[in-house]
């Protein structure tokens, strides 16, 4: 045994005192040195996903305050509360204990508007950041895990959307609880089975808002909180993507350091995101519990719909045809055994396209990285205009997506704008098969349409708003030429040509091999060629006759920072 | 590890980078990053000033703020039964608007402090691979040697008792959640309280009386003009117990109806399940189950509210549009001797969305 | 929907067909039968003559063009014999009769006639057969001291919310029919429109929900209407979509404002 000779270092000052105690037992000082001046690239497109995460954080600060004060009881009561329209009323403790938070409680009301508005603004922030993700290709790897990260938070925050609109056990949320009853009892074989194992029996039972209750204050958050963690961790790991510019390459990461800029920046707009919800909460009323009374199996309202993100389901439910003359979607199969029934109508719209949604929403980075062979590590992102049928698959989905929302509010469609609520579905039916290819024609046309104005900006400068006369009489308007800062941004994409099929090892092309081919003639084979070094060169000798030289420096720099 | 590079190549390694940017690769060459413009902060000692200055006043703001959310918690004060809406208003508000200015002073004032007067450098930092091929090869090694010292490999008794025994272990984890639906183990006819069968059977039995909804009162064929719509309920279902009551309604509700007798399309075997163009249909939509409850008296339409279904009440309740797929059923009712409305029998078919077992 | 389209040639002309062929198919049949309808109706004795005779000059000079002379019904509108005074105060003191157009569904607009005037009308309408009456003023009043509002707030989910929603905010019926907000309809109306069933309405007759209970749900309404909303703006009381509107087009763009601001470099 040997002591230390090293002088250790002592601190003089209290809280040095403090923070060297810590740092020898936890280790901060590695971990300063870490992340302490860490890069993070400035834009702000790059912020929806601190959006989500901060509307989190106000849910669980919100949620706690909740369920300190509501009791997910579905025993029976009378209400004696203080909201006069529903007193004497009978209805479950659960609701009873929901108004009581609205009504009887300080802050309370207040307190469930905040959580509410948060929990919409959560799953909007995570869309709005995916779909960021996706039409700038962040998805590319190495973050192609990150990416399946972040669909299942989608997931999660779905189930936790729902699992919480459910919980007051009011007219509203409980036809929605039906509606997933019968959805459920649809699922062929074994649907009957799970709706008696989710209500504990026959719907409405007295189980399932405490089972709900423990989904949505534990299992679910916990999930969430998991996925974040790993998201984040991730997100360390691979350090952040950041747009084409100068000065950018797929070798750094250019942007500002955490302390302090960038620590100040995002905690700070914890702050504002926080401040923006307390304005929701404290002017705009949202879920009006009081109004649609406890929930009982035969009273009903117009305009039943589920929180805005449930709804492209909904939507998807109310667009099917039941039935087409006589034919009917309520399929009856006769077996040796018997007859089983097979309720297409609502098995159909209920999974399909939602289906088909996530399925390819999961998988994209895979159906992409095989169609362009292209499994190179990607940190610089696509300008959406730059990858053209990428940019059109997206609009697609999302005008697909929002039909099937549309078609959740086709009842007060019909009534805010005056028309035939059976039209409203007729149109929103056509729109659903047509949309998406409309949507995708048009965008991949308005992509290479910019890319083309790109390249025009960059051969010939861009408009100066002059308009000059020439000695000779004839007018025209002046182009100020780019200096290289801004011209880098136009040029620095690569052109990506079709690869077609290639033989595999035995020397023959394997029938997938020929189909990837075909996908990628389609990704590839209509495309804008960034403008070459001749093409440039060509273009700047043209320039002395014809074109003022550009203004350098001064007003270049407004447009890197983003 | 960050340094002011400006974008130099300096990539080794073994995973290829879409755009390494050799240099002739696009029209012009990565020019670097841009000079560095001052702000007005960073050269007028009068603009930090005041940009300090307006930082401090967002703080102060915020300290505002949360002086009126006390305003609203504690002078606007304790509600109650007799508090009014306009109270109960201004207390969420002031503290919505309490909150939103303690929040948005605080937030304001930090970026607006780090972006007026923090650095504002573009900096760069260099990326790393995700995994080196030395780093592979290291775990490659350790990984073997470690498989190795467990032996797993050449004692296959070993791994194939531990599969076996991993594999049975999980099943208790399922099973244990078998009595999530738990009726028969309440009731003494479990055959009929487990399984799909209950779903076939609801109140309704021959001679129960059609009460209103929610009040229970018996209906008499005479006030049932033409024209009006009856929610109804089978006598004794407000007598039981507030679950089981619950459980039962949500499949016995009927919606009572009068039509013009020669409106009406009677199919042979249903001929003697109106009085007098009286009928009874199942107001649990065959859709997914909302109650289907629009009666439109002149069309004759019955419409959904959840998903528009709409069935035609001349039609035997024929779905004419939206996402059902087969007609609500029929509640066959006749008059009894006091004149009451009653069930002549349960329903013929389960009511409610179509479901696996239905045949 | 091809059924739908063809029993629905023009939306009048099938209202008014239907109660054409009632009135001649079924007219003695539905005296007799209706006994309750007998105990809230009068045939018109409780007005002057002279009301009468200066409601049938209105009448004619308004409405016959389309409910025909003696308000036997045209083609363009139904008969009107036994619908009652309250039917005919309701549809002209709201103002959706006379009809602007043909359409859907009659909309409400200010009223045409004076208060006077519409007592005539009712008065000679109520004159040609029994129906209806006016309701009387202590089931209007919704300060009586009987008056439940957890009674009425039931009844009214029960009967009405899912067509008018459960906050009375209307909703939509078929074929470009819908049911109308209630807020700022008069008691008298809103009882006159359950005992009458306008439009596609049904009738809600005493036999179905007592005078009380009417006056019940009537109090809950207006209840309801003057309280307004204690959480802030109510956003129409449309529910979920009126929230996930303001998220995505309030709540995401202010934030998108600071984003922008807060990325944006300091002048």
């Amino acid at each position: 045994m040997s002591t230390s000779t090293t002088t250790e270092y002592q601190a003089s000052t209290p809280t040095g005192k403090i923070a060297n105690f810590m740092d020898t037992r936890a280790g901060l000082s590695p971990m300063v040195k870490e992340f302490g001046r860490k890069i993070f690239p400035d834009h702000w497109s790059f912020m929806f996903g601190e959006v989500a995460l901060y509307t989190f954080v106000i849910l669980l600060m919100s949620g706690t305050f909740l369920t300190l004060f509501f009791d997910p009881s579905m025993a029976h009561t009378t209400y004696e509360g203080s909201y006069k329209p529903l007193y004497g009323v009978e209805m479950s403790v659960a609701y009873a204990s929901a108004l009581d938070i609205s009504f009887d409680i300080r802050g309370g009301l207040f307190m469930r508007q905040v959580h509410h508005w948060a929990a919409l603004l959560f799953v909007a922030a995570m869309s709005v950041h995916m779909l960021r993700v996706f039409f700038t290709g962040a998805f590319r790897r190495p973050r192609e895990l990150n990416w399946v990260v972040g669909c299942t938070l989608l997931i999660l925050g779905l189930a936790a959307g729902f699992t919480g609109y459910s919980l007051p056990d009011e007219m509203l949320s409980g036809n929605g609880l039906r509606i997933i009853d019968g959805v459920v009892k649809a699922i062929p074989l074994i649907g009957t089975y799970i709706s008696f194992f989710l209500f504990g029996g026959e719907f409405p039972g007295d189980d399932i808002i405490g089972r709900l209750y423990i989904l949505h204050v534990l299992v679910v958050p916990a999930l969430i909180l998991l996925m974040i963690v790993i998201h984040l961790f991730m997100v360390v790991v691979h350090k952040h993507t950041q747009y084409p510019g100068p000065g950018r390459t797929e070798n750094n990461v250019v942007g500002y350091p955490v302390g302090p800029v960038y620590a100040a920046k995002a905690g700070g707009f914890f702050f504002i995101v926080f401040g923006v919800v307390a304005l929701l909460g404290g002017f705009f009323t949202i879920n009006a519990i009081w109004n649609y009374g406890p929930y009982d199996p035969s009273p009903v309202q117009a305009g039943t719909q589920p929180d805005w993100y449930i709804g492209f389901v909904d939507g998807a439910l109310r667009l099917m045809p039941g039935t087409l003359g006589d034919f009917s979607f309520k399929w009856d199969i006769p077996f040796p055994w018997g007859t089983n029934t097979l309720a297409l109508g609502v098995l159909l719209p209920a999974l399909v396209p939602a289906g088909i949604l996530f399925a390819v929403m999961f998988g994209w980075p895979w159906i992409e990285r095989w169609i362009t062979k292209d499994n190179r590590e990607h940190h610089i992102l696509d300008r959406p205009r730059n990858a053209p049928t990428r940019t059109g698959v997206g609009v697609a989905g999302i005008i697909w997506y929002c039909v099937m929302w549309a078609a959740a509010s086709s009842d007060l469609i019909a009534t805010h704008f005056s028309v035939s609520l059976n039209d409203v579905t007729y149109w929103l039916r056509a729109l659903f098969v047509f949309g998406p290819f409309i949507g995708f024609i048009i965008t991949k046309r308005v992509c290479l349409a910019l890319q083309r104005k790109d390249r025009e900006i960059v051969l010939h400068g861009r408009e100066a708003g002059v308009i000059e006369m020439t000695p000779e009489g004839e007018f025209r308007e002046r182009h100020e030429r780019l200096d290289d800062y801004r011209l880098y941004k136009l040029v620095s994409f690569e052109n990506k040509k079709p690869i077609p099929a290639q033989p595999g090892r035995d020397g023959k092309i394997k029938a997938s091999e020929k189909q990837r081919a075909k996908f990628n003639r389609w990704f590839y084979e209509e495309r804008v060629a960034p403008v070459t070094r001749e093409e440039l060169a060509e273009a700047k000798t043209h320039d002395h006759s014809d074109v003022p030289s550009a203004v350098e420096g001064q007003d270049g720099q407004s447009s890197i920072g983003h | 590890m960050s340094e002011q590079s400006h974008g130099g190549p300096d990539h080794t390694g073994a995973v290829e980078h879409a755009g390494v940017e050799e240099s002739g690769k696009y029209a012009i060459d990565n020019p670097g990053l841009p000079p560095h413009r001052p702000r007005l902060a960073d050269e007028d000692p009068k603009a930090a000033k005041r940009a300090e200055r307006q930082a401090a006043f967002l703080f102060g703001l915020s300290i505002v703020g949360t002086l009126l959310f006390f305003v609203g918690y504690f002078v606007v004060g304790q509600i109650g039964p007799d508090t009014t809406f306009a109270t109960i208003r201004l207390q969420n508000m002031l503290l919505g608007l309490g909150t939103a200015f303690a929040m948005l002073g605080i937030g304001v004032g930090i970026v607006h402090w780090a972006k007026t007067l923090m650095p504002d450098h573009e900096t760069t930092e260099l990326r790393h691979e995700v995994r080196t091929e030395a780093d592979r090869q290291v775990a490659v090694g350790m990984i073997e040697d470690i498989i190795d010292e467990t032996q797993v490999k050449r004692r296959p008794l070993l791994r194939n008792t531990l599969i076996g025994a991993g594999v049975l272990a999980v099943l208790p984890a399922i099973a244990i959640f078998r009595d999530l639906d738990d009726t028969d183990n309440r009731s003494e006819f479990a055959a009929e309280n487990f399984g799909p069968e209950r779903l076939r059977h609801t109140m309704w039995a021959t001679d129960v009386r059609l009460v209103r909804d929610p009040t229970g009162t018996p209906i008499k064929a005479s006030d049932v003009t033409i024209g009006s719509a009856f929610h109804v309920i089978p006598e004794g279902l407000n007598e039981l117990d507030p679950h089981e009551m619950l459980n039962q309604k949500a499949k016995a509700v009927v919606l009572l109806m009068r039509l013009n007798p020669e409106d009406m399309q009677v199919s042979p075997e249903r001929e003697d399940w109106n009085v007098d163009g009286i009928v009874a249909y199942s107001k649990v939509c065959t859709h997914v189950g909302c109650p289907v409850a629009l009666y439109e008296q002149h069309t004759h339409h019955l419409l959904c509210p959840c998903h528009q279904s709409t069935f035609d009440l001349t039609q035997e309740c024929k779905v004419i549009f939206g996402p059902a797929g087969h007609a609500l059923p029929q509640l066959p009712i006749r008059v009894n001797e006091e004149g009451f409305l009653v069930a002549r029998s349960d329903f013929h078919e389960p009511v409610g969305p179509a479901y696996w077992e239905r045949g | 929907m091809k059924a739908l389209s063809q029993k629905r040639r023009h939306p009048i002309a099938g209202l008014a067909l239907l109660l054409l062929g009632l009135l001649i198919t079924g007219g003695l049949y539905s005296v007799a039968s209706t006994m309750n309808q007998a105990q809230a109706s009068n045939t018109g004795s409780s007005y002057s003559a002279e009301d009468i005779t200066e409601g049938e000059k209105l009448f004619n000079a308004n409405c016959a063009t389309c409910h025909g002379v003696e308000a036997v019904g045209t083609e363009n509108g139904p008969t009107l014999v036994g619908v009652g005074a309250a039917s005919v105060n309701f549809q002209v003191g709201t103002g959706r009769m006379p009809m602007q157009m043909q359409g859907p569904q009659a909309q409400a607009k200010p009223n045409q006639f004076s208060d006077e005037q519409t007592a005539q009308l009712a008065a000679y309408v109520a004159s040609l057969g029994a129906g209806p009456a006016i309701p009387e003023e202590q089931y209007l009043d919704t300060d009586h001291e009987d008056v439940d509002l957890g009674n009425g707030g039931t009844l009214f989910r029960v009967n009405c919310a899912m067509c008018h929603n459960a906050a009375a905010a209307g909703g939509a019926l078929t074929r470009g029919k819908y049911a109308p907000p209630l807020a700022g309809v008069s008691e008298q109306h809103i009882y006159e429109a359950m005992i009458t069933g306008p439009q596609n309405m049904p009738v809600f007759s005493d036999a179905n929900i007592k005078p009380e209970d009417k006056r019940d749900i009537i109090a809950f309404l207006k209840q309801i209407e003057s309280q307004g909303s204690p959480g802030g703006a109510a956003l129409g009381s449309l529910g979920p979509v009126s929230e996930g509107l303001l998220v995505w087009t309030g709540g995401l763009a202010v934030l998108i404002g600071f984003m922008v601001w807060l990325t944006s470099r300091s002048s």
